[in-house]
């Protein structure tokens, strides 16, 4: 593994506390390398997003960060993610506490086929032992801060599937947020959605950072631009560039991340 | 030099938003340029036609406005691109503004006409003047064209010798209206002259701040940058 050469970008700004410091990452889907040596610092309650052409290793990334690769054989990182102190990437780590720390929200709403309440309510039981009336406000919560409350507050015991495809997709928010979470990753979550609903996710990212850190994938540069505070551009499984968003869409260090933001690529 | 656009369209537009931007600055430099005679030789007719002529310049900044904000609407600029968009649509009214002063200089050579005076103590010291705001546009554009942040740095500079010059004007001036009162109304118009000239100046420099603007993304007005890239490099 070659050493790190740290992009000049990545620093950490003053007053900044640093949620997940990736360390030379590499990924490997068995003799492929997706990703390439990634240094990178997730800043708390700020939205950090991954930009990129397809295949640049950007969900690649996003899946490392809470270990979802693990689900399946052949896959497999080196280096160090480190939270709380720990590289999380070491064997002995508890893959459901740190999933239940580090949500994911995938392209397609994914609600489990039971009651909007039970969407929620099934992810909490999982870690916390409520009672009927704290679970109760548990889901209200979970369904304010996801901005669902007001549109499912009097059919909490209908099927999740019967919510449009934007609600659907604020419902599997709200399912990672009620398990308190400090991270949550979106991987594309306004990809299957109308215009409507993105912008409602997008407001709905803004309200969440307040309180959570937040890193999306996404190919809608526009909506990198607007809703991140830091972006990172990847290609070929590597980062080329990190910095603050402004300046990653105004005046981008590297002719490679200028060429692919301006639709110069390819 | 840039990648092309993978949108073919795109990089088309931008094209052509360049290349109206220079036609446009070709057409008040010509204003620029015909009105300077015009005043040396009191052409009556010629200013008419120069005063006319600026319908044009001010056809071309509301067309290029307008294809700037559809270029925005349907492509949403990024970087360099977004750069060179809002830096068009302040370059179009630097040009456009130059077009008006183009148009005081031809009035006050149908002033001079009407009053049948001739102002030649001062013409020789505002032809200088002209020629040195002349090449201070020429070089903008040609600048802009280019993107050449170094020549911008320079014409930056060079606008500090067209002040000069304009003070040089104003004292002589002065000098001429207290010794002889009767040269009073013919000396103000070439006053007015001299104060377009600068003015023209000031916006060939706007031009050139708006051209580093493009190229390093740094927005310079209002500051040092010109004298301290020069101490520096």
């Amino acid at each position: 593994m070659s050493l790190a050469t740290p992009t000049p970008e990545a620093t950490t700004a003053p007053g900044m506390t640093t949620t997940l410091q990736v360390q030379n990452l590499n990924f490997f889907y068995g003799q492929f390398q997706g990703l390439k040596n990634i240094n990178l610092d997730i800043f708390e309650k700020k939205v950090t997003a991954f930009i990129g052409p397809s295949g640049c290793g950007k969900s690649t990334l996003l899946r490392t960060l809470n270990r979802m690769y693990d689900l399946y054989p052949g896959q497999r990182a080196e280096g160090a993610i480190m939270y709380s102190g720990r590289n999380i990437l070491d064997a002995d780590v508890d893959v459901n506490v740190l999933r239940a720390k580090i949500g994911m929200v995938f392209q397609k709403p994914t609600p489990f086929p039971m009651s909007i309440y039970e969407n929620i309510a099934f992810g909490v039981r999982l870690y916390e032992n409520l009672t009927r009336g704290e679970m109760d406000e548990r889901v209200e919560w979970a369904l304010n801060k996801a901005a669902l409350w007001s549109e499912v507050k009097d059919k909490l015991h209908k099927s999740g599937l019967s919510l449009s495809g934007g609600q659907q997709q604020r419902l599997c928010i709200a399912r990672g947020v009620a398990v308190k979470p400090d991270v949550l990753l979106l991987d594309e979550p306004t990809s299957a959605l109308d215009p409507i609903s993105t912008v409602k996710i997008e407001e709905l990212i803004s309200e969440l950072k307040e309180d959570y850190t937040i890193t999306i994938v996404t190919h809608n540069m526009q909506q990198a631009a607007r809703c991140s505070d830091y972006t990172a551009y990847m290609y070929l499984g590597e980062l080329v560039e990190f910095g603050e968003t402004d300046k990653i869409f105004l005046n981008p260090s590297k002719k490679e991340t200028q060429d692919y933001i301006t639709g110069r690529f390819g | 030099m840039p990648n092309e656009h993978s949108s073919k369209q795109y990089e088309l537009d931008l094209e052509a938003i360049r290349s109206r931007v220079l036609q446009m600055g070709g057409l008040v430099e010509k204003q620029f340029h015909d009105a300077m005679i015009c005043f040396r030789t009191i052409d009556v007719k010629e200013a008419e036609r120069i005063i006319a002529a600026d319908e044009e310049v001010n056809r071309l900044e509301v067309q290029l406005d307008d294809f700037c904000s559809h270029l925005i609407v349907k492509r949403q600029p990024a970087a360099n691109d977004l750069r060179t968009v809002m830096a068009t649509i302040k370059i179009i009214t630097d040009l456009e503004r130059i077009g008006d002063e183009a148009t005081k200089i031809a009035r006050a050579a149908r002033a001079l006409h009407e009053r049948g005076t001739v102002p030649i103590a001062h013409e020789k010291t505002v032809r200088v003047m002209a020629s040195s705001a002349g090449r201070q546009l020429n070089g903008a554009l040609d600048a802009f064209a280019r993107l050449d942040e170094k020549q911008a740095t320079r014409l930056i500079l060079g606008d500090e010798e067209i002040d000069i010059e304009y003070r040089a004007v104003m004292r002589n001036a002065v000098t001429f209206m207290m010794e002889d009162p009767r040269t009073i109304s013919a000396s103000l118009d070439t006053l007015w002259v001299a104060k377009a000239i600068e003015r023209i100046g000031d916006h060939a420099k706007n031009i050139a701040e708006y051209v580093i603007y493009i190229v390093e993304g740094k927005d310079i007005r209002h500051t040092d940058y010109a004298s301290a890239q020069q101490a520096g490099g």
